[in-house]
């Protein structure tokens, strides 16, 4: 009835994952007690978990990656500790089957369920709003992709209680992670969080594809789209070309795990290096989704902040281009030592450094667009500065790194370590935080507080530098990766440094948060009610804050780069006496339901329960045929609801005023 | 003559950065004691110079031009619709373009010059050592001499070893930081790898690829020893009562942790026999040359 799940799959054994699973229960209670209090759930329902508005799905997005986060954080703190502990001859706190899963777990969250739902939170929260348009080209199939999404971070965290998590480090490569090594549900768990939210991200790719294609405002043709936009046009082409790849290697893998198959087996002829080769085609471009949205935000940001236009508009577009198309050609740098031959391998690191060039084009840009500005030091402008440094080092250590003469020493050591977390903190997440400090007032209509900000941004800043600088030394002092206990007596002094810096890191994380409670509780105090609190460039800040839920009363005409910015120079197109009617989707809980579904799938595949596999499977076809016979989808939102909208935000800056 | 010098150059370096490092850590890949390792851990340092040539360019501009016009700065040239220059695009797509061309050619023939199945030209004849990767311990298998060992490893100094790896279970990789670097040891497939030591003493070598809950006691102690030594250390070796063929191999090959040493009288062929156990056996006498990754230098 149950598959393989008893009530052994429980790990009432392990006293940190009791409490933490009883502070998971008792704040789940509060969550459901304080909404049935207040009588919020019909709120919930259909202002947020029904609703297709991208603005709302971005930010549910941002939400649910920040909690994560959390999860992501407890997993590195914890690994940290354990290789400070576990030295000359002590075992530390815990034993190869709990760090195992943690680092597992920790490589997987931050990448799958932080980083990826960080990006395509600011996509959805900014990107109609750049372009002029009132949604996304598909608002359901936007909220599908949410959910699914969902879903995969849901089967990471049932993990923790139900079962295990994956033993096999992020990647999982086979033979490791086939049956045969990996007997347990661990792997299944990674297999399907991963299949059911990548399909997700894959829907998001196509989604922002067609939106940016098909639905810029009239006159802005492609040369004229902000900075953000094009990378994410950039993202959204490198999604539809990399995930596919993932979905694939990840089926193979399933089969090889489910039905005996021999993709990825040492034995009938299988051949685990093809796992390896086609994870890391969809690995490295995958490097790239994360990264060039930040350095979309960091443009918005410099021009904005510089109160400048951006330098070198088209060298950035051709750079970012660029870095798109080289991004699948560089894969093979994941592993040179697997003996490829040496002109194989010269290629593929010769390729990698070439992507160096438009990398250092777009860093220039950024500081010329300083050159002779007026640079005010926000904390958006902070991430910036912090990014431009700290990248560049990571940028050395990776072209460092794609050198497969100096890679044979370097590979899985904890150099590699240090480098990825410095492109990957240093670039990406100091981008994401940029991005939320910078959008956050468009998206809630209230700034967030400087203060915490800025200590934020200093506590994450100096903590990555201590938490990673000596991994780059214990790299070169012959330390590899994933290492449970510490028998160099040498090594151990960086390992202190590093707990240090990750402590530093965690408190950041935590002025993050108080700064989240501080700005809703001073909310008042930070209102916005121009809708353009810092006097920005793109169409974005054209409306209010939260801006309508049809974004534009009227479509703007944005012939020319920094549309609003012009506008705002050359007079702002007056209001018209009526306005036309608004075509708006209508809010569904079907992408809901398929997701619940998808979870029951899931769930059901991992433990072996065949009947609920199959019950699940039809239910998400049935509710998704219903969807597509459903023909009630959409309605027209009414001149005076429009003209009644509009005039509340004019009134309320002319109050200000 | 001009390499000699290009090579005590770097040396110099290296030693400004061990002194610069906190005293007492010994920064190994850049100490290293086999000529492999030297010259991967010069090629870092070029790398690096190269690189540094952009890259603390960037970081004393973005300190500067933060610095100089930020708001408050009244007397700062301002201009707001500045966006473009001809000179300056030259530069920034210039300059990087030009040092990733030189860096592409180091690359290029440093590649190729560190091939890891480059056989190492040196006075002394070669030795192979065949490397299985176990869970969760090494095996080493020296044809030439007929044993086998446990988690230790005795090589001669300046004689070129070619390593034949591979791996009984899952992947692996085989690494001893200071003589140079790393290969993957897989399954069924056999590659390679050529050090030679430069001096006597003893390299810690260990695993870099994740490979279950047993793989951070995957430690094993590389001694580089005098020939004599080496000659003593072998028949030593062979005074063990223990046999190693396939039947009993497969008995080592069950999981075991902290594996501690062990000597062994090795059977001939039986790292082909390891190597074909994941091939059909029975169809192929030559099970060991049907591999996937050995490609060239073969025996």
């Amino acid at each position: 009835m149950f598959g393989k799940l008893t009530f052994d799959a429980i790990p009432l054994h392990e006293p940190i994952l009791v409490v933490t699973m009883i502070a998971v229960v008792l704040g789940g209670l509060a969550v459901f007690a304080g909404l049935t209090y207040f009588k919020k759930w019909g709120y919930l329902w259909t202002e947020w978990l029904t609703s297709v508005d991208h603005k709302k799905i971005g930010v549910m997005y941002i939400a649910v990656a920040l909690v994560m986060l959390l999860r992501g954080f407890a997993d590195a703190i914890m690994m940290r500790t354990q290789q400070a502990l576990a030295h000359g001859g002590a075992e530390g706190y815990l034993p190869p089957h709990h760090y195992d899963q943690i680092f597992t777990a920790h490589g997987t969250i931050m990448i799958f369920f932080v980083a990826m739902p960080l990006v395509v939170g600011l996509m959805n929260i900014v990107v109609p709003l750049q372009i002029g348009a009132r949604d996304v080209a598909f608002p359901f199939l936007n909220s599908l992709s949410f959910w699914l999404f969902v879903v995969g971070a849901l089967l990471i965290n049932v993990s923790l209680f139900v079962g295990e998590f994956a033993m096999t480090g992020w990647v999982a490569y086979p033979p490791l992670s086939g049956i045969e090594y990996s007997p347990g549900v661990g792997v299944d768990y990674y297999i399907w969080a991963l299949q059911i939210s990548g399909i997700g991200t894959l829907l998001t790719g196509v989604n922002f594809f067609v939106t940016i294609i098909k639905m810029r405002a009239p006159g802005m043709t492609l040369m004229k789209m902000p900075i953000f936009t094009w990378t994410i046009l950039c993202t959204a082409v490198i999604i539809c070309g990399a995930f596919p790849i993932l979905t694939a290697v990840l089926g193979m893998l399933t089969l090889d795990r489910y039905l005996d198959f021999h993709f990825f087996t040492n034995e009938a002829g299988g051949n685990p290096m093809m796992y390896v080769n086609l994870l890391w085609a969809w690995g490295h471009p995958e490097v790239y989704i994360l990264i060039l949205p930040a350095f979309g935000v960091f443009s918005e940001v410099t021009a904005t902040f510089a109160r400048k236009r951006l330098f070198g508009y088209h060298s950035m577009v051709w750079a970012t281009v660029a870095i798109t198309v080289l991004s699948f050609v560089v894969w093979l740098h994941h592993f040179f030592t697997m003996g490829s031959g040496a002109s194989v391998n010269a290629f593929f690191g010769i390729a990698t450094m070439i992507i160096a060039i438009p990398t250092g084009v777009k860093i220039f840009t950024w500081l010329f667009t300083m050159y002779r500005g007026r640079l005010e030091f926000t904390t958006p402008i902070l991430w910036t500065l912090g990014f431009l440094v700290t990248f560049s080092i990571g940028g050395m250590t990776g072209v460092l790194l794609a050198v497969p003469g100096a890679d044979f020493l370097l590979h899985n050591s904890l150099f590699l370590i240090a480098h990825f977390h410095n492109v990957i903190i240093g670039g990406a997440v100091f981008g994401y935080m940029a991005g939320i400090a910078y959008w956050f007032p468009k998206a809630f209509g209230f700034k967030l507080h400087e203060g915490w900000g800025k200590a934020s941004f200093w506590f994450w800043c100096i903590g990555f530098y201590f938490a990673f600088m000596p991994l780059y030394i214990l790299g070169f002092m012959g330390m590899t990766r994933r290492l449970n206990t510490v028998d160099n007596p040498e090594w151990v002094p960086l390992t202190y440094v590093a707990l240090f810096g990750a402590v530093l890191v965690g408190i950041g994380i935590l002025c993050t948060v108080i700064q989240f409670v501080v700005s809703i509780m001073n909310r008042k105090k930070n209102m916005d009610v121009t809708g353009d609190p810092w006097n920005g460039r793109t169409l974005e800040w054209s409306m209010s804050s939260p801006p309508p839920f049809y974004n534009f009363a009227v479509v703007p005409h944005a012939d020319k780069l920094d549309a609003f910015h012009e506008m705002k120079r050359d007079g702002l197109p007056t209001p018209p006496a009526t306005y036309s009617p608004i075509h708006m989707p209508k809010n569904t809980g079907v992408g809901l339901v398929m997701s619940a579904f998808a979870l029951a799938f899931g769930f059901a595949l991992i433990w072996h329960i065949w009947w609920l596999a199959a019950v699940s499977f039809v239910g998400t076809f049935v509710a998704l045929i219903s969807r597509s016979y459903n023909e009630d989808v959409d309605y027209y939102v009414q001149p005076d609801e429009i003209a009644r909208i509009e005039q509340a935000h004019i009134q309320a800056k002319a109050n200000q005023a | 003559m001009r390499e000699e010098k290009y090579h005590r150059f770097f040396r110099s370096l290296l030693l400004i950065a061990a002194a610069a490092s906190l005293s007492g850590c010994d920064w190994v890949l850049f100490n290293s004691k086999g000529q492999i390792g030297v010259e991967q851990g010069n090629l870092i340092i070029t790398a690096t110079l190269l690189m540094l040539i952009v890259v603390v360019p960037v970081i004393v501009m973005t300190f500067l031009f933060a610095w100089r016009y930020r708001a408050s700065n009244k007397q700062a040239t301002y201009t707001p619709e500045w966006a473009h220059s001809h000179k300056i695009e030259a530069v920034v797509w210039g300059v990087p373009l030009v040092i990733i061309i030189v860096l592409a050619v180091i690359t290029w023939k440093t590649t190729h010059s560190l091939d890891p199945y480059r056989p190492i030209e040196a006075e002394k004849p070669g030795m192979t050592i065949e490397v299985v990767s176990m869970d969760w311990k090494w095996l080493f298998i020296y044809p030439e001499q007929g044993i086998a060992t446990v988690n230790e490893l005795y090589i001669p100094e300046h004689t070129p070893v070619t390593f034949h790896v591979t791996s009984q279970s899952v992947m692996n990789t085989f690494f001893i930081p200071q003589l140079g670097g790393m290969i993957y040891a897989m399954g069924g497939m056999r590659t390679h790898l050529n050090l030679i030591a430069n001096e006597t003493g003893q390299f810690f070598g260990l695993s870099g690829n994740y490979s279950g809950h047993g793989f951070t006691g995957m430690r094993f102690m590389t001694h580089a020893v005098t020939d004599q030594e080496f000659d003593q250390w072998v028949g030593q070796v062979k005074q063990s009562q223990n046999t190693l063929d396939f039947e009993s191999y497969k008995m080592l090959a069950k999981p075991s942790e902290n594996n501690p040493v062990e000597y062994f009288n090795a059977q001939p062929g039986l790292f082909r026999q390891i190597l074909g156990q994941y091939i059909d056996y029975k169809k192929s006498n030559h099970a060991g040359e049907a591999t996937h990754a050995s490609s060239g230098a073969e025996e």
